[in-house]
């Protein structure tokens, strides 16, 4: 390995020393240079087509169908249905279009406050365990271990100390401490979105811990003793070094919990099976609702094809609104 | 140099399979074949306590098969919650099992999809005949008028299970055969502690499956004869409202019952904290829990008044498993004689008795392992009172939208607010435009 990284980069050094010499025999031997790292970037260009992209423009292609039971064997003989489904998917007066726009606000407001609380404690975390003391490899791996469980076998175990009757939950809040006069439903009803955030948060908060961690490690300890010089408190210095420092990293970090709490799938599913209550019916598990569980798979695929274009739209918004901050500030 | 002209070749080598392998999907053909004559794959539901118990039931049986045709099978047991996803997946690809066990409820749906193999009267010669099977099995394999998607494998029926202990020491004396006298008894029970009657309120099907029989019991369908959803007609309404009142106006269910969908209503009535359940074939889930078989008695679903029948005097579904051919199988010959092994009066009463179900096969229905009191009620229901849940291509549609709704109510009435006529209409309202239209 080192003798031929010696040989390569002898022989490119060699090259450049003589500039000039037989240019055209050169060109074919560039050319192929050039051509090299498209090549070598092919399988990983036909996996993702094969993987992301084919299965996506069929989603798109079964959206303008009628892709009902009646189709599902031989999906090509489905008859076309223009803009039917988005017609029925939007259509905000009627049952359908109605529950989907519930659904996309629950969505929303559940994001917003999933996306809060990780990015809160995550970031609280990672700056308390910049400190040296005893036991912070052990806290550290403790509170990545979230992270590391499966979540099936994770929210499983959540779902079992939710229950009403014989959970956990309840137990400690009701049975130890005596809060309320009966015990509280946790899977059913409007508690049901409570008991989705904590769940939520909890699998989610070891990522922004472990993200905000790195980005801490590249903060040049001097910027904080230079500041600790000119008499700034810890609060200060959190404000006025750790955060602008950490920008590029939030960036990143807040738009990929975005995504990943957005489109969430396994935690409603697990936690509430095929039917959720009203006060936690996030989209992806309601349009799997609308397609598996009703055999719609046409106006399924329609209110895919329009959480895309949504979450499209709100990636490309804050990625130029960001980048053009973070520009304005470089400038 | 020459590592980097082996990664290019690697590198267009790997792209060339991969192009390969994404042109050469599924194949979606027709009927199907017999180029795999010596093998055969059988998704089985889960009908014993667990998985497990599923293959050590059926693995001996197969392996008869095997000694008798040489075919060997390859056994899957598909848990309920799994079982329809994949059977929807097997038939978007066309790469299936050649046999499955489908919940025959479904059967009008699947077969709409065209996934399933249609029994017309040649193949049904090839079994002995559709005169083999009893009618009321018969009558939940399919739409009406068209050849049935699957032959019956196992049948059941819903009954009354009661806890013994928990009625003596409650003073009752003999199961109530009435509404008002579960209503009654139901009281009494829950006045000294237990609660008087279990439901799985979080559970779609078993809701289902209740609020269909209390339906007929009014005199309502929730299809019109031509197949049209009629979710909100008086009756509908009527069914809905008495059943979640057993919770909200009669509190004679836990009000922990409403997001029960695993069983635990079951568990309750083992641990003698629930009196009653409305169940199909409990027998086998009590004994793993621990119950011995004189602590349970059984009796027949209740009715408004007189005793169970047709009509108004319906008192369960037709509940059971039947037994379908994927008609992209590879080995059609196969499937066939395995069908045929399956329904035969052999393994009909060594399976049906496994199971605590009644056989389908009218010849194996003689068979006394079937009288015993347990299984003769469910036996005297199904011949008498029971009736077939719709059988329309919408059926799991129903389920689903029907079933949330009184998942929905349940919850309202465990949280404490009122269950009224209005509020019992408007859910099942919204769940009938939430159907596709026809």
């Amino acid at each position: 390995m080192t003798t031929t990284a010696i040989e390569k980069t002898g022989g490119r050094s060699g090259q450049r020393h003589t500039p000039g010499t037989a240019p055209r025999k050169r060109r074919p031997g560039r050319l192929r240079a050039l051509g090299l790292p498209y090549l070598l970037l092919l399988p990983a260009l036909l996996l993702e087509l094969l993987v992301h992209l084919v299965p996506m423009v069929i989603g798109i292609v079964m959206s303008f169908r009628e892709l009902t039971q009646f189709f599902i064997r031989d999906w090509t003989s489905a008859p076309w249905a223009g803009l039917d489904n988005y017609a029925v998917s939007v259509d905000f007066d009627a049952p359908v279009g109605e529950a989907l726009l519930a659904s996309f606000f629950t969505t929303c407001l559940f994001t917003l406050c999933s996306v809060g609380l990780c990015w809160l404690l995550g970031t609280a975390a990672a700056i308390f365990m910049q400190e040296t003391f005893r036991g912070r490899g052990f806290l550290r791996a403790l509170f990545l271990v979230p992270y590391a469980l499966p979540v099936y076998a994770a929210v499983i175990t959540w779902a079992f100390m939710f229950q009403r009757d014989n959970g956990l939950v309840n137990h400690v809040l009701h049975d130890q401490l005596g809060i309320g006069d009966s015990p509280a439903f946790w899977l059913i009803g409007d508690n049901a979105f409570v008991t989705l955030l904590v769940v939520s948060v909890w699998k989610g908060w070891p990522f922004a811990f472990l993200i905000m961690m790195a980005g801490l490690q590249n903060i040049p300890k001097e910027i904080y003793e230079a500041a600790a010089l000119d008499g700034a408190g810890v609060w200060q210095q959190i404000r006025r070094i750790t955060l602008p420092s950490l920008r590029p990293v939030n960036q990143v970090l807040i738009l990929v919990l975005f995504l990943w709490t957005f489109n969430d799938f396994n935690t409603p599913f697990v936690l509430f099976g095929k039917a959720a209550p009203e006060s936690a019916d996030l989209i992806s598990l309601h349009i799997y609702q609308s397609s598996f569980q009703t055999w719609n798979f046409g106006t399924g695929s329609a209110m895919s094809v329009l959480l895309l274009l949504f979450l499209l739209v709100v990636t490309g918004g804050y990625l130029l609104l960001t980048t053009r901050g973070r520009k304005a500030s470089d400038v | 140099m020459r590592r980097i002209r082996a990664a290019a070749v690697g590198a267009v080598t790997l792209s060339l399979v991969l192009s390969a392998a994404a042109c050469g999907g599924g194949t979606t053909d027709g009927a199907g074949s017999n180029s795999q004559p010596k093998t055969l794959t059988y998704w089985a539901s889960n009908q014993g306590a667990s998985l497990e118990v599923d293959k050590k039931v059926l693995q001996p049986e197969l392996d008869k098969f095997e000694k008798e045709t040489g075919i060997k099978v390859k056994l899957e047991v598909v848990p309920w919650s799994d079982l329809l996803n994949r059977i929807l997946t097997a038939t978007t690809s066309g790469q299936g099992p050649d046999v499955l066990n489908i919940g025959n409820t479904w059967s009008a749906s699947l077969q709409a999809s065209g996934a399933l193999l249609p029994w017309d009267a040649k193949n049904f010669e090839k079994i002995g005949g559709k005169d083999r099977f009893v009618d009321s099995a018969l009558g939940s394999t399919g739409v009406q008028g068209q050849d049935p998607a699957a032959v019956p494998l196992y049948s059941m029926a819903y009954a009354l299970y009661y806890n013994k202990k928990m009625f003596k020491d409650a003073g009752v004396e003999k199961p109530p055969a009435t509404w008002d006298e579960v209503i009654a008894t139901g009281k009494k029970i829950t006045g000294g502690g237990g609660s008087g009657i279990g439901v799985e309120g979080s559970n779609l099907s078993n809701n289902i499956h209740q609020v269909f029989v209390l339906g007929k019991q009014h005199g309502a369908d929730f299809f019109t004869p031509d197949g049209k959803a009629e979710f909100t007609s008086d009756g509908a309404v009527a069914a809905v409202k008495q059943y979640v009142d057993l919770m909200a106006t009669h509190r004679i269910v836990a009000p922990g019952n409403a997001e029960y969908a695993q069983n635990q209503s079951l568990s309750d009535f083992a641990k003698n904290k629930t009196a009653m359940v409305l169940w199909q074939t409990a027998s086998a889930t009590f004994k793993a829990q621990g119950m011995n078989d004189d602590e349970w008695g059984v009796a027949p679903a209740p009715v408004p008044s007189g005793v169970p029948g047709t009509g108004k005097a319906t008192n369960s579904m037709v509940a059971g498993i039947n037994l379908a051919v994927f008609k992209n199988t590879k080995n059609i010959d196969g499937a066939m004689k395995f069908v045929n092994f399956m329904t035969g009066d052999a393994e009909q009463k060594i399976l049906n008795t496994a199971y605590g179900s009644i056989p389908p096969v009218k010849s194996a229905q003689q068979d006394p392992a079937f009288s015993a009191p347990a299984l003769a009620v469910l036996r005297e229901t199904l011949a008498t009172s029971a009736a077939a849940l719709p059988q329309v291509p919408e059926e799991s549609q129903f389920e689903t939208v029907v079933g949330t709704a009184v998942k929905e109510l349940f919850a309202d009435a465990a949280a404490g607010r009122a269950v009224t006529t209005e509020s019992v209409r408007a859910k099942l309202e919204k769940a009938q435009q939430q159907m596709p239209k026809k």
